[in-house]
């Protein structure tokens, strides 16, 4: 099974998390934790998640997501969400953390939601 | 189908174990006729059975086991996991989609499971562990999926098994 990988890149303030693979439980919530920590360290606090090619995410992988979110939002950053595939959206909706996630399909204006009054 | 097929597999209390469960039950569920829909969801709750036998009824304990059953009745496919935990009740488990529980980074397994497979229910096991079982109806024999939950329908109530 793919296993998950994570590059991260500037786009402006903002650090855009391109992840592929698999989010389960395993090396692959414990890379996301460990990129979120890594990134947090580094004072990146406007994250944007590209999930544009995860094909699978389990509980473990939405409790990795929470816990990003919590922790950024804990340094007064913002997480957000781009490029969901419909699994990892119907995923979202059906636990109802749709509408706690900013969700995006298009980067440029993602980018462009962040507030840049953030610390 | 006309006869009853069986699959007992014993699994070891590490995550590798999660995945082995998926590639097992994805591969008789794809023999079964299931479609590609039916066959995430199969695999996603025997992902979420073996996660919560490996992490919340064993501890996450090496040197206890994880008993996984398949069975494929002429209507439907059975999968039972069983752990060698203190056992549970569904009761007692907190609703992920309360207010004060969707920023809780757990607790979604059990809910995951409801929602994807046509009956769910947890029992006392022969280990003293907790037993999950849960079914999916196979397709019909015109070849339509004979299930109607989709991944929307999660206010449903379960069916008993």
């Amino acid at each position: 099974m793919a296993l998950l990988q994570a590059t991260y890149r500037d786009a402006g303030a903002v650090t855009v998390l391109d992840l592929s693979g698999r989010i389960t439980l395993g090396e692959g919530s414990a890379l996301l934790r460990s990129t979120i920590r890594e990134l947090l360290a580094d004072q990146r606090v406007r994250i944007l998640v590209n999930l544009g090619d995860i094909n699978y995410i389990d509980s473990s992988g939405i409790g990795e997501l929470v816990s990003a979110f919590t922790a950024v939002k804990n340094r007064g950053g913002e997480l957000k969400l781009l490029h969901l595939t419909k699994k990892v959206r119907d995923l979202l909706q059906i636990t109802k953390l749709y509408t706690v996630f900013d969700v995006h399909s298009d980067e440029v204006t993602a980018l462009r939601s962040f507030d840049k009054t953030t610390v | 189908m006309a006869d009853q097929k069986h699959l007992d597999v014993t699994l070891e209390t590490q995550v590798e174990s999660v995945n082995l469960a998926e590639e097992m039950c994805l591969r008789v569920a794809e023999a079964a006729g299931f479609d590609e829909d039916d066959c995430y969801r199969i695999g996603m709750s025997v992902r979420e059975g073996v996660i919560n036998a490996f992490h919340y009824g064993n501890q996450e304990r090496p040197e206890k086991k994880i008993y996984l059953a398949v069975d494929l009745t002429p209507d439907k496919m059975v999968i039972h996991v069983l752990d060698e935990g203190k056992g549970f009740k569904l009761g007692d488990v907190p609703n992920p989609l309360a207010e004060e529980n969707l920023l809780s980074t757990s607790g979604r397994g059990i809910f995951l499971m409801r929602s994807f497979m046509d009956e769910f229910d947890v029992v006392p096991g022969r280990t003293g562990g907790a037993e999950i079982i849960m079914s999916k109806k196979l397709p019909s024999a015109n070849g339509q999926p004979s299930n109607d939950n989709d991944m929307g329908d999660h206010n449903a109530p379960p069916h008993q098994a």
